[in-house]
């Protein structure tokens, strides 16, 4: 391996009640691709705060180019070199690629300079990108790409990666790893955070697998299997759901060539979505996000109604209904962001399991509630569901992401849908969490529900859906069945790369 | 250095202790700014928290009490849900100005009826209308156009003054007033009154408020709409999957606020104020904001908050004429209040440490 770019020696950092970091230490070298592996709540976003600047860590010593490096604060990171590419982008809609770009510098120049100097490094790079376009209108690759070149713009000797692939198409992601790889022939290392094992097997030179806050492994990805290394993440064996024999059910929900306008300014609006939704029969709805899940969701839970003649549940038509009677009809929905969509942040798990079940768990009598029942569902979705909480009293906030999803999710199984919509079900939750709530997801459609999955995760959708069909600008292309998609036929029905071109790299 | 660090759940602890460490700091912030203006300090103190409930005339006092306390607490408990739910009416003031001039009109339009029986009642009713349908223009305003419901309600209040200015003035003045602006005194009607026992301080606004009180704890306790209401100032879109509808949601919290802010002004206006007048109004619709936020929005603390404050208005009135302290230093210790509760409620959902600077 090249020379010894960065080190980290014994780093530590405790939140109270969590250890984050215990003793972390590794190198990287110049011009190496580095992966850092774990599950959620394994400390790896801690470890990259702490590089950026971010978080102080308890004890542990850092050194970049053979001198101490102890960066107070983000800007003093920026300063010594390290640049962030985050998972969720800090852009701002309404101002267009230029502006964006000068927000992010410590002394920006005149914005036709930098203008400038964008196009030059989008074309090195292979990233195009027209600086004057307004952000709102980018696509989710669009946009990594200004957060991508706002780092270039540094000359970063290292670059950090936070899951950068979770948004892109696979064609998107052949040319991010173009760039990656100039990045790395220039001698810039960087250092890759992913889930996607597959990825980092492509791509990595190296990988340090981190589990509850410690260094479990270092391995080479080229010659580790995906299996070993999710094994080692987790610490022990991956347990895959599994399909029963599919039945071909009765048509349960009919959506017939489905408009409706975003309520968000910068909201992809649905078009002519046309589906059958079939009683035991799960769809996989892929694409990037953006494109239309949000709304997808919205106007099948009700929070967006929409005309007559669009939307037919047992033959008949519930575009106009709200969301609480169409939960009272069967049809349920757990919508991707959980604080503060799916669930309210400050209020207890009991008050929770009201804001969806009260209709289906008759939790309410002329409109009084009957918190001793709220109380007891609370209590059943959080036994059935393995919720790590200490009771159904506390609040939605204290839980983990991946607990309070499956919180999220065990609520809406639990009332026993007909239709249940769900939206990235297994984001952010950890691999042996993600497999039992897709195992349940499979349960329901064998007692005769439809499911309705929408995820990002190709991989996920391949694992349990019947049928397959992809959201592109709002679209929805005619599913096909999942059994015998090929990589490539997925990537084409998301909307192929969005008109970008690979990087040549000379 | 001090940081500020979220906890995990909100303290308990806090949500109960933060308004007694307020008032305790407000009470040593007004020791040090009445010693500065050269008063007394503790004596001060004294006459504001200690004379009027146990002073030598609290027989006088005591009843004030009620009187000041009543319309804060109706006016707070209305205000409270609209707050809760992250709807800000500030006109109430209006509200209560147009409340009483619509209770007025029914009682003046039938004087000299001694049907005390179809009297009082027609005039609850037209106050708790009139305060609603005041309530409801930036309702409307803010449903149908999207504006911003506290310029709106706030800009409402001096439209309402002038039409209680012009109504003193003009439509209702006493006919036998010898010239001078002001209605007929209603507090002595026998049919239109809402005195209950004058020497005892209880009218009907006191009976009211209490009975708000109830029906909001139990709203608030129990009722889907309470639930509602929470659920939609804390996570609007939470709210919107739920199945909140967010414009019945508006138009419900403003109504109800402007029809407690209504019958509170016809309560006074024909019981404690008798008449009305062109300085009918004293500002309890924009105290009652410092007591629903002193209360913490709860039903219970807004009924202690209210008294608290009613206690601070007949304190500081006895301080201003046995001790000349300014009427401003009251207010600046009034307003401390609201600035004391809102800066110790942040260790409700923080927690303080202290972090060393530097070392890494």
């Amino acid at each position: 391996m090249t020379d010894t770019l960065m080190t980290l020696d014994g780093l530590t950092k405790a939140y109270p009640g969590v250890v984050a970091n215990s003793d972390v230490s590794f190198e990287i070298g110049k011009g190496e691709v580095h992966a850092l592996l774990g599950e959620n709540g394994a400390g790896k976003s801690t470890l990259v705060k702490t590089i950026y600047g971010l978080v102080k860590p308890d004890s542990g010593t850092m050194t970049l180019e053979d001198t101490p490096f102890a960066p107070a604060e983000p800007r003093a990171a920026r300063a010594a070199g390290i640049a962030m590419v985050f998972q969720h982008f800090s852009l701002f809609e309404a101002l267009d690629v230029a502006e964006n770009v000068a927000l992010g510098m410590e002394n920006p120049p005149p914005l036709r300079d930098l203008a400038q100097r964008i196009k030059e490094v989008s074309e090195t790079y292979g990233l195009p990108l027209d600086p004057s376009r307004i952000v709102g209108d980018l696509s989710a690759g669009e946009r990594q790409r200004v957060e991508i070149i706002r780092c270039l713009l540094q000359d970063p000797k290292v670059l950090i990666m936070d899951e950068p692939t979770s948004v892109l198409t696979p064609q998107e992601v052949e040319i991010l790893f173009e760039t990656l790889r100039k990045l790395k022939a220039e001698g810039t290392a960087i250092l890759y955070i992913s889930h996607k094992l597959e990825e980092i097997r492509s791509l990595c030179d190296n990988a340090t697998i981190l589990r509850l806050g410690q260094v479990v492994a270092t391995c080479d990805p080229r010659q580790t299997s995906a299996r070993e290394m999710a094994e080692l993440m987790v610490g022990g064996t991956l347990h895959v759901p599994e399909r029963e024999a599919k039945v071909d059910g009765d048509v349960l929900m009919q959506i017939n060539g489905l408009n409706a306008k975003s309520p968000a300014e910068f909201g992809t609006s649905l078009k002519d979505i046309t589906l059958e939704i079939r009683a035991g029969d799960v769809i996989g709805i892929g694409g990037v996000a953006g494109n239309g899940q949000d709304e997808l969701l919205g106007a099948l839970s009700g929070e967006i109604t929409t005309a007559a003649g669009q939307i037919f549940f047992g033959g008949r038509d519930i575009g106009h209904l709200p969301p609480d009677a169409r939960r009272t009809l069967g049809i349920c929905a757990a919508p991707e962001e959980r604080m503060g969509h799916a669930a309210a942040p400050d209020m207890s798990l009991t008050e929770n399991a009201a804001l969806t079940a009260r209709k289906r768990k008759g939790l309410t009598k002329n409109g009084f509630l009957n918190w001793g029942k709220a109380r007891g569902f609370a209590e059943e979705v959080i036994e059935r569901f393995d919720v790590r909480t200490p009771g159904p009293g506390n609040a939605a906030r204290s839980l983990s992401g991946g607990n309070l999803q499956k919180f999220v999710i065990g609520r809406e199984i639990l009332q026993d849908p007909q239709v249940l919509v769900v939206n990235q079900p297994t984001w952010g939750v950890d691999a042996s969490a993600a497999a039992a709530i897709r195992q349940a997801l499979l349960d329901l459609a064998a007692k005769g529900a439809a499911v309705i999955v929408i995820s990002q995760d190709l991989d996920e959708l391949m694992e349990i859906s019947d049928s397959f069909a992809a959201l592109n600008e709002g679209r929805l292309s005619k599913p096909r069945p999942a059994r015998g998609l090929t990589v490539e036929e997925i990537g084409l029905m998301l909307g192929g790369a969005h008109d970008m071109e690979v990087a040549h790299v000379d | 250095m001090i940081a500020l660090e979220k906890r995990p759940q909100p303290s308990a602890f806090w949500s109960y202790a933060a308004p007694l460490v307020a008032v305790i700091l407000t009470m040593i912030f007004g020791a040090a700014l009445f010693a500065a203006l050269g008063k007394p300090p503790l004596e001060a103190l004294s006459k504001i928290f200690w004379e009027p409930l146990f002073g030598e005339f609290s027989f006088f006092y005591l009843p004030q009490l009620l009187v000041k306390g009543a319309p804060l607490v109706a006016i707070a408990l209305g205000l409270s849900l609209g707050f809760k739910a992250g709807i800000w009416n500030i006109g109430a003031e209006g509200q209560y100005i147009i409340g009483a001039i619509c209770g007025a009109a029914v009682a003046l339009a039938m004087y000299p009826s001694e049907a005390r029986w179809l009297v009082f009642p027609a005039m609850l009713i037209a106050g708790a209308f009139g305060g609603f349908a005041w309530a409801m223009i930036p309702g409307i305003l803010r449903v149908k156009f999207g504006t911003n419901e506290i310029l709106v309600s706030l800009m409402l209040v001096y439209v309402a003054e002038q039409l209680l200015a012009s109504m003193a003035l003009g439509a209702m003045k006493n006919p036998e007033g010898m010239g001078f602006p002001g209605s007929r005194n209603m507090s002595q009607m026998d049919a239109a009154t809402s005195w209950i026992s004058q020497s005892n301080g209880m009218h009907w606004g006191v009976v009211i408020a209490l009975i708000a009180v109830i029906f909001a704890y139990i709203l608030f306790a129990r009722h889907i709409l309470g639930f509602q209401i929470k659920l939609a100032g804390q996570a609007p879109r939470a709210a919107a999957f739920s199945g909140v509808n967010p414009a019945r949601l508006i138009l419900f919290c403003l109504g109800t606020s402007g029809a407690l802010a209504g019958i509170a002004g016809l309560t006074e206006v024909s019981g404690p104020a008798g008449i009305v007048s062109i300085d009918f109004n004293v500002g309890y619709g924009f105290t009652a904001i410092i007591v629903a936020f002193l209360g913490r929005l709860h039903p219970v603390g807004i009924l202690l908050a209210g008294g608290l404050m009613a206690l601070t208005y007949i304190g500081g009135d006895i301080a201003q004429s046995s001790l000349g302290l300014p009427g401003a230093a009251i207010q600046v210790f009034q307003g401390f209040l609201l600035f004391a509760l809102l800066a110790v409620d942040v260790l409700t959902n923080y927690r303080v440490r202290l972090v060393q600077r530097g070392a890494a």
